[in-house]
Formats: C-alpha cells, structure tokens, sequence
C-alpha cells in the first residue's frame, strides 16, 4: 500500500481556488519532487498536507489514516508530519540543540538527549549545541532545519523550496548529503521546487502541478522523454515543435521531410500534430548542399546549441560539432527514437 | 494560522472588546435618553459658547503648533547649524511637560504680580494697571499658546521625518530644474510634507479637544470642561453623555482626516532613490539664527518651565504640605501597573487571536479593542461611569431582595472604574506594541512548532511569549507612564478620598499653590521624559 494518497484534492485560498481534482501518490521510502511555475499551487499542496489549509473537496490518506477531508481535519499538531520551510523557521529564541529539541517534549530526557547528540551527528554539527541561530551560516541553518524536523521520527517529510537560500556553488553538494541523510533515515519525502535541476537530482520520481493538478508524475526521464503535453515538455526543457502529420503506425511527415518513430505511435494514420524534437534529439552535419544554415552559436564547452534555419522553420540543434561557424550550410536528420507527438 | 483553533478562542476574543466597548455604548445609549432638561437649559444659555469656544482654542492651537512646529522640523531636517544634531531630540522633550504646569509657571511669570509686568512697570515708570496694556494669560489666546507650546512637538517630530524621507535626489532635481532653496522648499519640499502635516494637527487637535486641566485652570469654558461641571455640578449623566457624543463627532472627523492623510503620506514618502543626506550648510548669522530660534523654542516649551519647577521645589520645600507625597505615588504606582499589566495581557491575547485565527473576523477584536484612545479622558470617565453606576443599582436591588446589607457603590466608587477606565484608554498603545512585535516573527515559526506538536497555547507560550516579551515590557512601561500622568480621567472616576500623582498635583495647581507640590510635579515630569525617549530612538533606528 502506498504510503501517502491523495484523490480528487480540491483547495482554497483566501476565497480563490487553487488546487481543483488533485490525485498524488507517494511510496514508502520514496522522495517526490513537486515541480511548478511559481503560483501553480505546490506551497499550498504541501499546506494541506501538513493541515494548515483546510480542503474542500476530497481527501489525503497518510498510512490508512485520513488526515483531510471536506469533513474533517486533524490538527497539524497531530499529524506527525515534519516540515522544513523555505525561511527554515527556526526559533530565535533558542539554541541550536534546543531547536532540535522542541518536538520532543514528551521524551524522556535521557532519550530526548541521546537522539538530539545524534541528530546533531548526522547534519554534521557536533560542537554547535549552544550556538544561537544568528551565529550560523545558511547552510548550517538549514542543517539544523533538517535535524529538527528528522529528530521526533515523522511519518512523512516535506520540504518547501529548501535550497533556494543557498548559495548555488554549495547547493549542489547539500542537496547530495541531505537526499544521503534521508535515504539512511528512510524517510518518505515530498519535495517543492520550481527549479527542474534540483528535482531531477533530489528526487526519484516529480509531479509537474499545472493549474492545481498533476499535469504529469513519474520518473524523471519519462517526463522528459515522454511529457503527456506541450506544458510538461516546455517546463523540463527546450524543444523544437514541429508540425507532423502521421504517414504510418511508425512514421510522421514533417518540414524536414519524414521521420522514423522507434516505437509505434498512439496516432492513426492522417493525424495532424505537433511533434517535439528536443536540441540533442537533431543531429546536423557539414554539408554545402545541406537544407539548413547556421544562423547563430553558443558554445559551451563540451557541445554547442546552434540555431539552424530550414526553409522558413527555425530550429534548436545541440551538437558535438563545436567548430560550425555561422553561415555554413549543413545536413539536419533527427536521431532514431521513440517520437513524442500531441 | 491553526486551521483546528477552537471557537472558545474567538468567543473569548469577542467577549473582551464587547466590556471594553461598553463605555462607548453606553455614551451614545445615554444621549438618546428623552429626560434633558439640562441639557435644553445648556442649549438656551451657553452650550454656543462652549462650543465657539472649543473650535475657535482648536484652530489656534493648530496654527501655534504649525507655527513654531514647521519651521523647527524644515532647520533640523534639511540644515546643518550649531546644535543640529541636540535639537533633533531636545525638541521632543515639551511633551513630558504637562500643559497645566507650564500654563501655571507662566501665569505665574506674566500675570499683574509676576516678575515681568512688575519689572516693565519699575522701568518704564508706569503705576498701575491703567497706565499700560498687557495681554492677560488667563484667556482663550493664553490658553492656546499655552498648549501649543507642548504640542508643537507632534508636528515637528512628524514633518521632520518627512523631510527626511523625501529622496534628496528629488531636492538635487528641483535644484538643477532652476529652483532656488527657498523655491525647493515651496514648490516640492512642503507639499510633500502636507500629509505629515496634517497628521501631526490632527493628533494636535485631539490632544486640544481633550486637554482638560489647562482650560479649567484658566476658567476657558470648553466642551471638555462643560462635561466634567454637568456631572459634578449638575449630576446629570444624560447631558454630560449628550455633550460627549457631541465631542465623538469632531473626534470621528479628525480621526477620519488623521487615517486619510497617513495614507496619502505611505505614497508621498517611499523614499525611494534615496541616497546621500542632504542639507544646507548655514554660517554666519543664518546659522545663528537657526540655532537661535530653535534654543528660544526649546527654552520657552521646556527649559525655563523645568527650571522654575526646580526653583519652587528648592525655595518651598516643606515636608508638611507634602505628607501625604509617599501615600500618594504609591497609589499611582500602584493603579498605574495594575493597568500596564492589564493592558499587555489584554493585547497579546487579541493580537495572538488575529494572528493565528483562520477566521477573517477574528481579526476585528484587535482592531476594535484600541478606540479608547482618541476619547477625552472626561468623555471616557463619563462612558466608564453610566454602565458602572447601572450595575451598582443592580448588584444592590439584588442584595436587597436578598435582604441582606447593601454593599454600596462597589464598581463605580471603586478603583475598579479607574482601572477600566486607564484600561480602556491605554490599550491602543499596548495593541501597536504588541502587534509591531508580532510582525518580526515569520508566520512559519508557528507552523513549524504546530508540525512538532503544539496546540495553540503551547506556540503562544513556547514560542510567541519568549519572542515578544521584550515588546511587551516597552509597551508595559509606557502604558504605566501615560497612567502615571493621566489626569482628567482620574479627576472623574478617583474613588472619594484616592488620589493619584496627577490629581495631586493639579490640586496644588487649582489652589494655586503649585510651588508647595512642585517635587510631585517634577517627578511626573521625569516620568514623562521616558517615553520621549522611547519615541526618539524609535525614530532613529528608522534611519
């Protein structure tokens, strides 16, 4: 069973809708990542799940307990549910140990301090216990978010845009070492971001949300190979589109004459469509008699992205070929692979 | 905000705004009332009086506070002179002085007997009265000069502020467009300005409307004092709540016209492009001048007052007329922290509703709660007393038919009506402390401690409490200063035989003999500097 359920989630903010027929599911063990345009609902989604938004129309499932539902609404206070928020939320007021402490009130003091000392070991913090808050740096503040969070064992973790305080040179390296904590806690975690690096490489599996629904979940790789819609394909990255209509079961026309489908189409044949070509899927080659004319180039390294006129159809050409200059005509074909088409 | 806070919190937050509404009520319920005899006998003889009198001491204390204000806040805002950086808060102490000391001293000073009129006459030779004109104090004019003396403060402190928020880029502009600095100064600087100006006169104005003692001591008959003698002199609660209402209406005008320019002056004074200070070097004899009249200011309003104060507390000293000193701070210390307490308690729980209520009317209680503070001490006596006194009749009907002995006036002849009344008057600034404290905390902390298990009254006490208490003790200390020197709300509500600091010193003001209460005068008057002080760093750290 999965560990947390969301079906047909409907929400409210300040009178406006803002999720509407909502479905989500997360596994045991699992980190999702919750991806978005700014304003598409994922802070809220996340406020609901922790019951600090009350919902209007169906209901969230934790571990077979029903937490929300039009009817009803447990306290956040008993949820068990640990947030780490985008401003960290840590209290002023107190040190840094008795942070990680508050949610373990009802301990016993030896074990509260037992799991304190090893909370601390695991964010790396040792010998800070008595620092105030102001005394740390952002990344060790966002540390001592996680310890506190992790400390009182919470069914399910959520995170609100946690790196987006961080400087980018080190984010990279605290996402790696928090998603290492998580996996060893085995923690089941829901992740918010609006920046698709980070979901790709903190999560196992993303949501894209689109107007207050899930426009499309699942790994990584499958959204962005094979994203159900133009919004979902948009969102993860830069794609040609190309008008196609289908010729076969295995084959599209296009203004670049036609192109071979490695798996067999969802389309009949006569369909018109949009195919996506994303940059790396277009190969060019230097060929004076080519269709196609360099009309601009970025270099970057290891590739190049080129932009190639063909006819009257601009198009987005990620090559190997690092050395075309602009001006030169060249061969377009699109590699062989399973095509995407709307 | 807890989604699952419970409906006892807002019903307990409606409760307490519903009592401390209820002299506001009961104003307005009282003057519907049809038996007004004395109010028609007021109406027919000098109600017209009253009321000419207290618009036309209105309108001149606002041009006395314009005038010696605007001028002050433009030399300390914008130029750099002898003593620039001194005035910036000297200029804020008139307002620990009470209006009806420094109305005493200076009566004292110019009357026919005083050292003034009895040194022009030796100098010029004149041998009496007849011989020459000098304008009598104890007037309408006096009155206003008097109380514009302390007052001018408000407007400086505001106007200042605003000269400094005008981004000095838009001064450089006007320069570089043609404008002479006198040019700059009308055509852009004080039409900036305008809407901290009438901010300031409206809190002036109030302050005028609600100024009791120094009408009183100079016989002026106003609205304020005409409420005070229909009750005690002619014990009608009808006219005295009618005269109030009266007096509610030029409040809610000049609250109206206070909200309605504070929001013109959020758009006027974004600040925005704001770089270098800048300011007019004066030298020479403008630099003089400047310093000149700001000293004279400063020294009229606040020094020579004081000092005379100190005069008479040196000279008059006679432990004899001051026996009943100790008894007497200690009954102020005494009410005045009861009510600080009160007032802080009573805020926090309002603002805490409002903050973390998830429903939108919850969030009325706190804005409400803070009225009392634009009511006339002698209109909030008056709205304290009417339902105090009905409920003193009917605790005693009921003990009657209980036949049992009667307890007597054990609300309204009590202290617990001058506590109501100081709580009432004094939450406003307790809410605005509290509320300011509030706003420094992000609403996820109380997310994140509702995540790790605690209900409402755990985040108050584990987080909120801990965070604000800093908040709550400056809030407290002025709430206890300003009761500290209440005056006209004591005069009315004081059980018989009860004095506070205030009324003690204004006893020995009404019989003429405030240099024998000139030390109890002095110490309301160093109570009085805390705040100021309070209100000067405030405005500091906004620069």
């Amino acid at each position: 069973m999965s560990k947390l359920q969301i079906q047909q989630l409907a929400c409210q903010y300040q009178g406006k809708p803002i999720l509407a027929g909502l479905d989500l599911m997360l596994q045991e063990n699992e980190i999702l990542a919750l991806l978005g345009p700014s304003g598409c609902g994922k802070t809220t989604l996340l406020r609901a799940i922790a019951g600090l938004l009350p919902v209007t129309e169906g209901h969230i499932v934790l571990d077979g307990e029903i937490l929300s539902s039009a009817q009803t609404l447990l306290p956040t206070e008993q949820r068990g549910i640990g947030v780490i928020f985008q401003d960290y939320a840590l209290f002023p007021h107190l040190t840094v140990a008795e942070n990680v402490a508050f949610g373990l009130r009802h301990w016993d003091k030896g074990e509260a301090r037992a799991r304190v000392a090893e909370m601390m070991a695991l964010v790396k913090l040792d010998g800070l216990e008595d620092r105030y808050i102001h005394q740390l740096s952002g990344g060790q503040q966002q540390r001592v978010a996680i310890a506190r969070a992790l400390a009182y064992k919470p069914r399910l973790l959520l995170l609100d845009e946690p790196f987006s305080n961080i400087d980018s040179q080190v984010r990279g390296e605290l996402m790696l070492e928090i998603r290492q904590i998580l996996r060893s806690q085995g923690i089941s975690a829901i992740f918010v971001t609006h920046a698709k690096e980070e979901a790709f490489a903190f999560a196992d599996r993303m949501a894209i949300l689109h107007d207050g629904k899930v426009a499309q979940a699942g790994p990584a790789e499958a959204l962005y190979y094979r994203p159900a819609n133009r919004f979902v394909a948009d969102f993860l990255g830069g794609g040609n589109y190309l008008d196609a209509t289908v010729a076969s079961p295995n084959e599209v026309h296009t203004p670049l004459g036609a192109i071979q489908s490695a798996s067999e189409l969802r389309y009949p044949p006569k369909y018109e469509g949009t195919l996506l070509l994303r940059p790396q899927q277009l190969a060019i080659e230097p060929d004076n008699d080519g269709s196609g004319v360099v009309t601009e180039r970025r270099f970057a390294g290891t590739y190049c992205d080129y932009e190639v006129k063909v006819g009257p159809v601009a198009l987005s050409v990620r090559s190997g070929h690092t050395g075309l200059a602009l001006g030169q005509r060249v061969a377009v074909a699109a590699l062989p692979h399973a095509l995407v088409l709307f | 905000m807890i989604q699952t806070l419970s409906r006892r919190w807002s019903l307990g937050g409606y409760l307490t705004v519903a009592v401390l509404l209820l002299p506001l009520a009961a104003l307005i319920f009282q003057s519907l009332d049809p038996d007004q005899a004395v109010f028609d006998h007021l109406r027919q003889t000098v109600l017209a009086d009253y009321v000419i009198n207290t618009v036309l001491l209105i309108l001149m204390v606002a041009c006395g506070a314009l005038a010696l204000g605007l001028p002050a806040a433009w030399l300390v805002a914008m130029c750099r002179f002898p003593g620039q950086r001194v005035f910036q808060w000297a200029l804020l102490l008139p307002l620990a002085m009470p209006a009806y000391i420094v109305a005493y001293v200076y009566t004292d000073l110019l009357d026919y007997a005083g050292p003034v009129q009895r040194a022009l006459r030796e100098f010029m030779g004149w041998s009496g009265p007849t011989d020459y004109l000098f304008p009598e104090i104890r007037s309408l004019g006096g009155a206003a000069l008097m109380l514009a003396l302390v007052l001018f403060p408000y407007v400086f402190m505001l106007v200042r502020t605003a000269f400094l928020e005008q981004a000095s880029n838009l001064i450089q502009a006007s320069r570089t467009l043609g404008c002479t600095p006198t040019q700059s100064f009308f055509r852009l600087s004080l039409p900036l300005a305008r809407p901290a100006i009438v901010v300031g006169l409206s809190l002036v104005a109030m302050e005028t409307l609600a100024d009791f003692a120094t009408v009183h001591y100079f016989a002026v008959n106003t609205l304020t004092t005409a409420v005070y003698d229909t009750w005690l002199g002619f014990g009608s609660m009808a006219s005295a709540a009618r005269l109030s209402t009266l007096m509610l209406l030029v409040i809610a005008v000049l609250m109206f016209a206070e909200r309605f320019a504070r929001a013109r002056q959020e758009r006027f004074q974004k600040a925005e492009g704001k770089s270098e200070d800048y300011a007019y070097e004066l030298r020479g004899w403008r630099a003089w001048l400047a310093t000149g009249y700001c000293s004279l200011l400063l020294g009229l309003s606040f020094v020579l007052p004081a000092l005379i104060l100190l005069d008479y507390a040196w000279h008059y000293f006679d432990p004899s007329a001051l026996r009943h000193f100790g008894q007497y701070s200690w009954n102020s210390l005494l009410i005045s922290t009861l009510v600080a307490v009160a007032t802080v308690m009573i805020a926090l729980g309002l603002q805490y509703l409002a903050r973390i209520s998830p429903r939108r009317w919850d969030r009325l209680p706190s804005q409400l709660a803070g009225f009392g503070y634009a009511l006339p001490g002698t209109v909030l006596a008056i709205g304290v007393l009417i339902p105090l006194i009905a409920a003193d009749f009917a605790i005693n009907d009921l003990y009657q038919w209980l036949e049992r002995p009667l307890p007597g006036l054990v609300l309204s002849g009590s202290l617990v009506a001058l506590a109501f009344g100081y709580t009432v008057r004094f939450l406003a600034v307790a809410l605005g402390a509290v509320e300011n404290s509030f706003k420094r905390i992000s609403p996820s902390l109380d997310m994140a401690a509702a995540t790790m298990g605690q209900g409402p009254f755990g985040i108050l006490r584990r987080v909120h409490f801990p965070l604000v208490r800093r908040g709550m003790l400056a809030a407290g200390l002025i709430v206890f200063i300003e009761a500290m020197k209440e005056l006209p709300a004591a005069l009315l509500l004081k059980p018989i035989g009860f004095e506070t600091l205030a009324t003690y010193v204004y006893q020995f003001v009404s019989d003429e003999m405030l240099e024998l209460g000139a030390l109890p005068a002095l110490v309301i008057v160093l109570v009085g500097l805390v705040p100021v002080i309070f209100l000067n760093r405030s405005l500091e750290q906004a620069h």
